[in-house]
């Protein structure tokens, strides 16, 4: 333990020089000095992203076997398939702040580790599937924009790769609801339905509301969030009500009204409850959620453990390499 | 628990004539798996014509606790820049 008065105030000019770095809008790099807490934040946040990613393949791959054509299974596959691309970028992220993978997959599999609660919900109709990629990635897209521009130089890019990609993801399912839409009377309804089961879980993935988000004015004075979490919302309701009209279909709020005053949709409260019950695990799919990512990477051990062996033996073969016996 | 895959550190040239640029890491047995994980990783959508790997343990690295004296040397050297030299205008093309 450091305790005696000059590391401690070798400790806080640390501190304040870090902190003038950040107010100049500059980047910290992996090995650049940082306080434990700004480290502990950043695994927490970035491992929480990674693991949403990943789990966020889930509920849609429920659906790949079953797209009704051709071309909507190749763009779902491709969407898939960069969710899992974007867990990736995402641990390697990670992993420059000292953790390891295996910890950051055991947290997610014990629960210790959270991950985007909106993936706790079932995907009941094909619908479904245009419902997530309009709202669920229209709101991971709202959220990490400004993450571009975040302070920790690794985290900051991935999330404009991941920013490229994603506005593939939402154009697809918006055109999957548009097709819907302009479908027979069934297919408009079946659109409906997913809306309402969606809104409001969408809106939720802003996370608590600035008065009971704790972390956020630390996480703002670090440059790691740009907007909170309340601002963030309110510009995802104005850029999705009207694309909602354009499709012809109603958001499930009696008090979403367009506010002349302040040129924003005011819309009504949230059900903070539900919230918390999916977040604490008790949502309709948290078990099937983990229980499908621990399957998946068990099910894989072999397949590293022979990788593994294969390494060792083509290593071995280059040290000492086989004497041909003849009888 | 198993000790998971060794990381690898990727760099990847886009296309003939720039550099490879590192542009993360991914955990893989051996290298040639490293560069298959790669290209489904980092090169979906033809970001990249060539691919590098390696063990991100073998990378040795600059302290960036010692950057100011270590690059200290540089900073007093103005009369390495084309602008130290003064000329007269009518002097063109230099």
């Amino acid at each position: 333990m450091p305790f005696n008065a000059e590391q401690l105030n070798m400790e806080l000019s640390l501190e304040q020089k870090f902190q003038e770095k950040i107010d100049r809008d500059e980047r910290i790099e992996p090995r650049d000095w940082m306080p434990d807490s700004y480290r502990k934040t950043l695994v927490r946040q970035i491992s929480q992203h990674a693991h949403s990613e990943i789990v966020g393949m889930l509920p849609e791959g429920n659906w790949i076997s079953r797209a009704p054509s051709l071309k909507r299974k190749l763009g779902l596959m491709a969407k898939v398939q960069d969710e899992a691309g974007h867990g990736l970028y995402l641990y390697s992220a990670a992993e420059t702040l000292g953790i390891e993978r295996d910890t950051l997959i055991d947290q997610l599999h014990t629960g210790k580790a959270k991950y985007s609660s909106i993936f706790n919900y079932p995907t009941l109709t094909w619908a479904d599937i245009g419902t997530i990629g309009w709202l669920v990635d229209g709101a991971a897209i709202m959220n990490q924009v400004p993450l571009c521009r975040c302070s920790y130089g690794p985290y900051a890019r991935a999330m404009v790769r991941v920013c490229k990609e994603e506005s593939f993801h939402q154009r697809q399912g918006f055109e999957i609801l548009l097709s819907l839409c302009q479908g027979s009377p069934e297919q408009k309804a079946m659109a409906q339905d997913a809306l309402n089961r969606w809104w409001w879980p969408s809106l939720m993935m802003f996370g608590p509301s600035d008065v009971d988000s704790p972390h956020t004015q630390q996480s703002m004075a670090w440059n790691i969030k740009r907007f909170s979490n309340d601002e963030l919302r309110q510009r995802f309701v104005d850029m999705t009500v009207p694309q909602a009209e354009l499709l012809g279909i109603t958001v499930p709020d009696p008090e979403l009204k367009f506010n002349e005053a302040t040129s924003n949709y005011d819309f009504g409260e949230i059900d903070w409850d539900e919230f918390w019950q999916v977040v604490k695990g008790h949502g309709p799919c948290n078990k099937d959620r983990i229980a499908a990512r621990v399957k998946a990477h068990e099910d894989g051990a072999w397949v590293r453990e022979a990788s593994m062996a294969y390494a060792e033996k083509q290593e071995q073969r280059k040290l000492n390499p086989i004497e041909v016996k003849t009888a | 628990m198993k000790k998971y895959l060794p990381l690898y550190e990727i760099f990847i040239r886009s296309k003939n004539g720039l550099h490879h640029k590192h542009v993360g890491s991914l955990h893989a047995s051996d290298p040639q798996m490293a560069i298959m994980n790669a290209r489904d990783v980092y090169t979906r959508r033809q970001e990249g014509i060539s691919i590098w790997v390696i063990e991100s343990k073998d990378i040795t690295a600059s302290n960036p606790t010692d950057s100011d004296a270590f690059y200290a040397p540089a900073e007093d050297k103005v009369y390495r820049h084309p602008t130290f030299y003064k000329l007269p205008d009518e002097v063109k093309y230099m």
